[in-house]
């Protein structure tokens, strides 16, 4: 029984590297087909790309200003409260600005594309692998990272940072909101001191961390997809898989990423 | 010049010699040899899990196999370099069981897909010729459905003229009739003719179906156990002594030999070899 339940997660921790070196191999190959597709006829198209950023950039945007805005509120609420403790509730402003920039903003906007993106790309790979679509591109001559893979990889990395701008300035919005009647402000003058108070390295490292979040949503959403099996089953399973693993990782990385970013 | 310009009529288009390949510890192809020429029809038949699909898949060169060796249109199609096996795969149309037609695209969109790829053709010129290729199959004005709103058989038309739209020299079909009623089975049957008739296309069609199989083959090979029982025209194939595949054409399972004596005795020698 001991050995059964030992061998079960040695065989799910070799499943796990070879995941995790499956998805390196994606990203490399990703950017050796993005760099010598011209010469193989494995072009990549402008038009492929400017379609992701639409799909995994501008569609997810309703939802990436709306949560935003609130979680903007939601964080005025909670530094008001904690804050008055010590009679610093003018300091709501600067932990808003630097803690939405720094951290919440791409941490909402990863949460809300893994969601939204890399279940659909994992669904979407996952069927044509099903459906024999996968080995009908390579019968062809077609290599399906290039054709599958890059354009996602690369239009998340677009459409993250431009997502996670947008985010930024929504939820200081949304913790103005709340946040002027008790400070005595108006909408402008708070959203210029907001401005006034932010560095350049505040914004870099969330657009730093948006790029990385992009990156995983893709590679997972790929990874997982490519494993499927097991018919729709399998293909419903992946999704599942791909938002959880995504979200795990854009966590984790988040950690490091935010240790790092600030020594 | 083509790969292909450098071939004689006789000459062997598809060659595999001593195919071995396993899944796992069980061995699925065993030493398997194939010869088909120029022009030629072969049918790849024979029982589930003998192993037709998979060699197809290695001739495709899906699957990588433990050993032997494969060469397509004179070329080893494991030893060319990238940019000689993309203008190889260029030469070959492969018409899957699916169809695996693009399910984001449209019918003409698919069709289009390898011209858009691999050739400097204007837009409007590919459409014409994705068009054409539609009216071969005959599934002119269904361009603009999507592979969702088609019947099995217009998938397969669909597929099948994908398969031809980049005028390759090899054509293969994996289960063409499956699935399909036999009027429409029959088209299919008539297609396959009629491309190898008109555009001299060599042809390997792995199938189940015996009428189909008669119909179209210059020569059928019959694997069982990954192994090639025999290769014959379709008299020879008929006319063949050969216990396996005489219980092919007759329909006939493997367990229909089976005694119900024998049965109790299996599935005895089954539990001793567990216990």
């Amino acid at each position: 029984m001991i050995f059964a339940q030992i061998e079960k997660i040695g065989i799910m921790s070799a499943q796990a590297i070879e995941r995790f070196g499956f998805a390196v191999r994606l990203f490399w190959d990703s950017f050796y087909w993005l760099i010598v597709g011209r010469r193989y006829k494995q072009r990549v198209r402008f038009h492929q790309i400017v379609e992701q950023v639409r799909v995994n950039g501008f569609d997810a945007l309703p939802i990436v200003l709306a949560l935003s805005f609130v979680v903007g509120m939601m964080l005025s609420i909670q530094l008001l409260y904690a804050l008055s403790d010590f009679g610093a509730e003018s300091e709501v402003l600067r932990a808003i600005a630097k803690s939405v920039t720094r951290e919440f903003a791409p941490l909402i906007t990863g949460v809300i594309v893994a969601g939204r993106s890399g279940a659909a790309i994992a669904a979407r790979i996952g069927s044509q692998v099903v459906s024999q679509e996968i080995d009908a591109l390579r019968v062809m001559g077609i290599v399906p990272v290039r054709y599958l893979v890059l354009p996602p990889l690369l239009g998340l990395m677009i459409s993250m940072p431009l997502l996670v701008i947008c985010s930024d300035f929504m939820s200081i919005v949304g913790g103005a909101v709340f946040s002027i009647g008790t400070l005595d402000m108006s909408l402008m003058a708070y959203l210029y001191e907001s401005l006034h108070i932010l560095t350049v390295n505040d914004v870099m490292q969330g657009l730093i961390k948006s790029v990385a979040f992009g990156i995983i949503i893709a590679l997972v959403g790929a990874t997982t997809g490519f494993h499927v099996k097991g018919g729709a089953e399998g293909v419903g399973k992946a999704t599942t898989s791909a938002v959880v693993i995504s979200i795990s990782f854009i966590v984790l990385v988040d950690m490091i990423a935010s240790y790092f970013l600030t020594q | 010049m083509t790969m292909t310009q450098n071939l004689n009529n006789n000459e062997t288009v598809i060659k595999v010699e001593n195919l071995v390949t396993h899944y796992g510890a069980r061995k699925i192809l065993d030493g398997l040899n194939l010869d088909v020429k120029k022009g030629e029809i072969r049918v790849i038949m024979g029982g589930s899990g003998s192993g037709k699909s998979t060699l197809l898949w290695h001739i495709l060169d899906l699957y990588k196999p433990t050993e032997g060796r494969i060469e397509l249109l004179g070329k080893d199609i494991h030893s060319i370099s990238f940019n000689e096996q993309l203008k190889l795969k260029q030469d070959i149309g492969v018409s899957f069981q699916s169809g695996a037609l693009f399910s984001s695209m449209n019918v003409g969109e698919n069709v289009a897909l390898p011209l858009r790829e691999f050739t400097n053709l204007d837009e409007n010129t590919i459409r014409i010729i994705s068009r054409m290729k539609l009216e071969v199959v005959n599934l002119g004005g269904f361009h603009k459905l999507l592979p969702s709103q088609l019947s099995g058989g217009m998938i397969k038309r669909a597929a099948l003229a994908r398969a031809i739209v980049m005028d390759p020299k090899l054509l293969f079909f994996d289960e063409p009739s499956a699935g399909l009623d036999p009027v429409v089975s029959s088209e299919i049957d008539d297609l396959i003719l009629s491309l190898r008739d008109t555009m001299g296309m060599s042809m390997v069609v792995v199938t189940h179906e015996l009428d189909s199989a008669f119909k179209i083959a210059d020569k059928i090979t019959v694997l069982d156990q990954g192994k090639n029982l025999i290769t014959g025209t379709v008299e020879e194939i008929k006319k063949s002594d050969i216990k396996r595949v005489k219980d092919l054409l007759e329909r006939r399972s493997r367990h229909d030999e089976l005694k119900p004596d024998d049965y109790l005795k299996r599935l005895t020698q089954e539990h001793y070899t567990l216990s």
